[in-house]
């Protein structure tokens, strides 16, 4: 195969398959939840990576996907698959319109746009408690948790549908970043005015990104609300905005796989720092530090630039 | 109550909110400003100068105004020391590259959390006024200090005012601002200029905090609000606009309030009116109430 | 091995008859038995976050009662160890350390988490990995019907019960037109909507309810709503901006006359009574499910717990009596070890395989004598809803100190069921 962008990431798949066989129970639980939240990683890699838009408002469709599938499996008794969709349909459909007030703006306004917009959506949470429990957050009960008669609830299949989930966002996000759209959508991130005068329109191929950007992003909350069967407001904060982020910076902005990789880093880094000491956040904060000094394009965007021309071909 | 009285209580709280915010803003509008980073322990900077504050009262325990004029010395210049340094050790190293300085600004706001969190502890600690006076309205009591703050939080931003505009520092930070590259080549040492702008920026935050903590306790998570308001004031008002910035800060701390005593809102949900209103003026004013347009 | 068979009879004895080697391997846990290996139990700790100053105290009260425990013979004869876990005070972390805890460490169970949001974010876990979950959170969540079979609150009442048994002191003592003050999100919706229907059975009547928007750091401005025919003022925040609640609620009122005040305590948990700002509480009433002022006629087992926890006799920690206690919520981590310890006795626990026993047998317990284990009170359990119900007290400020006023019954606290767990499968 002369596709070494797609060995690569196919390599990872493989990886990822061989230990479901291998990982201890504790791990191979907390790799199913970064599997789950890469995706939203993901989504949001094609929004600021990609594109080049710095949103601090992705919390508004993770939660829209996580309330859009858990409010209809618990109010009105819809099943697994259903909900599942209408998770998907409510975070598109919210990015879009979103989208479609925000990209009036750019830069830092967008970025305040879109914080603001989630903090709306964060209090109409709290706001209407009667039904979503607020800050307490709502229990999707163990039955309901199912897909196509998969138990989600149960570790083994949860693995593998998150697995599932992963490889699908992982592979259509090559696709897309190698097509010619990714590469009109880089174009936007290095110099819009260029690309407009090469006759692409930026706001569309912008509400595009951003679009799609949510799909992802719901299609993990929604998976959340199955896979985990909880869904509370804590979830919708500004601090599940900021996360993303975070982990698209350390795995590398605009690599493929750097999501998931920031993603499992800062799991494990804050699993490991509560082993060595109580001062967990001054581990993660000087870790950091740490980090992006040495690597201050991310894991992955570094060792894409000390590849090289080859790098360019293993990691997209 | 009246309708009046309502109004006038509305008022004076978004005053002392948009007082206190104000400061906080005008420091990060600095440090984004001039620096061009995002700056995401702004709000830390802010909680250590409340922190700090509440451990100077720790030294005088009988002479609550002794205490609060001396943090108000003491604790802008320690929050600014240590964010001088955080721009020396890392952001200079990080040559100022927005995305690099979003995560170098979180792993700072976690150590400075976990410093708090370990050295000031867990509780929320109340640190006395200066001096207590109850100013009796004929309809309600109302805190002399808070209305203190609005005059004290008046008086910084008149002197920040003069240091940008009539100073020599405020010069060669404005005309870096503008340009960096031309402000080097007439021998403007840039770097000093930026790690006296994060210094100022950070000093800002900590006397606000020092002025509201009498109000509001101490506590080691205090920072975010300050944070999140503080970016929207700034993008609000229009960046580098000091007016700007003080508009944005009194229409920020007053609208959810007004729309709560106007129209009978639930309070929760006039804030959430006022969140979509403000975010619809940036929607339809990207540039900011008093920002130039650029594009 | 055989031997070890006869030990713990019922349903083992059955399995007397068969090989030992067939018992040991379909019991995997079971050649443990006469090991003297440690129990060890998981602590989910909010040891950062915003529930950082309830987790110092539950983790003192943790280790207190562990100490205690140990020096009197561990569980059935063996020693226990408690491996406590930060969770942040965050739902998602918490279900992850209850992983954690369960998988990795192999702990036998889990206890300790208070805020309710962790509680029922973690609870799901609870229930897969199918692994005793025992909370310390005063929550309605449990005894709601909202969790599972795994999750139990046998250490502290519930609010829907506390509400309850408070409202008749409030309507007969206090006055009968209260208004309600509360964070607008789901704990303060519980104490709206059960203290107002609690109040309404009283003949008073709730005449406003003001709800604070959880990011509020300052509230003078809602005061103005709190009708003029008040009489009572029931308040209820939380959050590190409670005292300045209070405070403002003082400078709003100045000396003059006021409604009376009845709020509960977790407004000022960890916080001094008597700090600065706080002199206008004097003479208002209190909720406190253990009264953190050592009261005249405490008893020697609430002397001795107060001493094991190293709290003295004015709320604070006895080595810094500026550091004051979460006294009203921290004994339902002593009290929950208590029945942990009786329940795992009474299961014959061996190992992880006799987790259900542990659960059927707490299920199977009715109430709680008053006494070094239950240093709080006596109290009832109801195996159904898997909830303790326990007396309630009402303190009064008085110079400078929280004096009980009046306690409430068992009975002032019960409500009919409204779900049977005992009915759900494991």
């Amino acid at each position: 195969m002369r596709d070494r962008a797609l060995l690569s990431h196919l390599g990872l798949v493989a990886v990822l398959m061989a230990a479901h066989w291998m990982l201890p129970a504790y791990h191979h639980d907390a790799v199913a939840k970064v599997l789950v939240l890469s995706v939203y990683a993901m989504g949001y890699n094609i929004a600021f990576g990609y594109t080049g838009m710095l949103s601090l408002g992705h919390a508004l469709f993770f939660a829209a996907g996580l309330y859009g599938a858990a409010m209809p499996l618990t109010l009105w008794g819809w099943t697994g698959g259903p909900a599942l969709a209408a998770g998907l349909v409510a975070a598109t459909v919210l990015a879009a319109a979103v989208g479609l007030l925000a990209l009036r703006t750019r830069g830092v306004s967008f970025m305040i746009v879109t914080l603001m917009f989630a903090q709306a959506g964060y209090l109409t949470i709290l706001y209407l408690g009667r039904w979503t429990r607020g800050d307490e957050g709502i229990v999707i009960a163990q039955p309901l948790r199912r897909i196509m008669g998969l138990d989600l609830s149960d570790g083994a299949t949860r693995y593998l549908a998150a697995l599932l989930l992963f490889v699908l966002g992982l592979l259509a996000c090559l696709h897309l970043v190698r097509s010619p759209f990714g590469r009109v959508m880089v174009a936007m991130r290095e110099n819009e005015e260029r690309a407009r005068m090469l006759g692409y329109n930026p706001f569309t191929v912008k509400l595009a990104a951003l679009t799609l950007s949510g799909l992802y992003s719901g299609a993990a909350g929604a998976a959340y609300a199955l896979m985990f069967g909880y869904a509370g407001a804590s979830l919708a904060g500004v601090q599940y905005s900021i996360l993303p982020m975070l982990w698209v910076l350390l795995g590398g902005a605009g690599t493929v796989a750097g999501p998931f990789l920031g993603c499992l880093l800062m799991f494990y880094l804050i699993d490991y720092a509560s082993v060595i000491t109580s001062a967990t956040l001054l581990v993660v904060g000087v870790a950091l530090v740490a980090l992006v000094l040495f690597a201050p394009k991310g894991a992955l965007g570094a060792l894409r630039d000390r590849l090289g021309k080859e790098g360019r071909a293993w990691l997209p | 109550m009246g309708f009046g009285p309502l109004l006038l209580l509305a008022i004076l709280e978004g005053a002392v909110t948009a007082a206190v915010l104000a400061l906080t803003a005008v420091g990060l509008s600095l440090t984004f400003g001039i620096m061009r980073v995002v700056n995401v322990a702004h709000g830390e900077f802010f909680m250590l100068g409340a922190v700090l504050a509440w451990f100077v009262s720790q030294w005088f325990p009988d002479a609550p105004l002794l205490a609060f004029l001396l943090a108000m010395v003491v604790c802008p210049l320690v929050v600014a020391g240590v964010a001088v340094l955080a721009d020396v050790l890392i952001l200079k190293r990080l040559h100022y590259e927005p995305e690099a300085t979003i995560v170098a600004t979180i792993g700072l706001l976690y150590i400075f959390q976990q410093a708090a969190l370990s050295f000031f502890g867990p509780n929320a600690r109340p640190v006395a006024p200066p001096f207590n006076f109850r100013v009796q309205l004929p309809w309600f009591g109302y805190s002399g200090y808070k209305l203190f703050v609005i005059l004290a939080a008046g008086v910084l931003l008149l002197l920040v005012w003069l240091l940008i505009t009539r100073t020599k520092i405020g010069l060669v930070m404005r005309a870096t601002q503008i340009d960096r590259t031309t402000a080097k080549a007439f021998g403007i040492n840039v770097d000093r200029v930026y790690a006296m702008t994060f210094g100022i920026g950070a000093g800002l935050a900590a006397i606000a905090a020092v002025l509201v903590v009498p109000i509001q306790q101490a506590h080691y998570l205090m920072g975010g609000d300050p944070l999140l308001l503080s970016f929207i004031v700034v993008i609000l008002g229009g960046l580098g606009s000091l007016r700007g910035t003080l508009i944005a800060a009194l229409l920020i701390g007053l609208l959810d309030g007004l729309l709560s005593t106007a129209f009978f809102f639930p309070p929760t949900f006039a804030k959430i009116v006022a969140t979509l209103l403000v975010a619809l003026v940036l929607v339809f004013r990207p540039e900011g109430l008093f920002g130039r347009r650029t594009a | 091995m055989t031997k070890g068979l006869t030990l713990t009879p019922t349903r083992r004895s059955v399995l007397a008859g068969m090989g030992a080697a067939t018992a040991a391997s379909f019991f995997p846990g079971y050649t443990n038995a006469q090991s003297s290996e440690p129990i060890r139990l998981g602590f989910q700790l909010h040891r950062t976050g915003i529930g950082a100053a309830y987790g110092r105290w539950y983790e003192r009260t943790a280790t207190a009662a562990l100490a205690r425990m140990n020096a009197a013979g561990g569980i059935g004869g063996r020693p226990v160890e408690i491996l406590f876990e930060d969770d942040g005070t965050d739902p998602a972390r918490g279900a992850e350390v209850f992983g954690k805890l369960a998988t990795q460490s192999n702990c036998d169970l889990v206890f300790g988490a208070l805020f309710s949001h962790v509680v029922i974010g973690t609870a799901p876990r609870a229930a897969e990995l199918k692994v005793p979950y025992l909370v310390c959170s005063e929550g309605h969540h449990v005894a709601s019907g909202m969790l599972n079979r795994w999750t139990l609150q046998p250490g502290i009442t519930d609010v829907k019960s506390q509400v309850q048994a408070m409202a008749p002191f409030v309507t007969s003592n206090l006055g009968k037109k209260v208004t309600m003050i509360f964070p607008d999100f789901a704990f303060g919706h519980d104490h709206r909507d059960y203290f107002t229907a609690a109040c309404a059975a009283q003949g008073g009547e709730v005449i406003a309810q003001i709800a604070i928007p959880p990011t509020e750091t300052s509230f003078t401005r809602y005061f103005p709503q709190i009708p003029a025919e008040t009489e009572v003022i029931y308040h209820v925040m939380v959050g590190p901006a409670v005292l300045t609640f209070v405070k403002e609620l003082g400078e709003f009122y100045g000396s003059g006359a006021r409604p009376q005040l009845f709020g509960f305590i977790d407004s000022l948990e960890a916080v001094d009574i008597n700090s600065s700002g706080l002199e206008f509480l004097d003479g208002s009433h209190f909720w406190e499910a253990h009264p953190r002022y050592k009261q005249a006629d405490a008893s020697d087992a609430e002397t001795a717990y107060r001493a094991a926890v190293g709290v003295d006799d004015n709320g604070a920690s006895a080595s810094d009596a500026a550091d004051v206690a979460t006294y009203s919520h921290m004994f339902s981590v002593w009290e929950t070890l208590s029945v942990i310890k009786a329940g795992m006795e009474a299961a014959g626990y061996t190992g992880a395989a006799d987790r259900q026993k542990l659960v059927e047998a707490i299920e199977a317990m009715t109430g709680f004598d008053e006494g070094e284990d239950h240093p709080q009170g006596a109290k009832t359990f109801n195996g159904k809803t898997h909830q303790a119900f326990g007396i309630q007290n009402i303190t009064k400020v008085e110079g400078g100190k929280l004096v009980v006023a009046h306690k409430t019954s068992v009975e002032d606290g019960m409500y009919p069921d409204e779900v049977d767990y005992t009915s759900q499968s494991f």
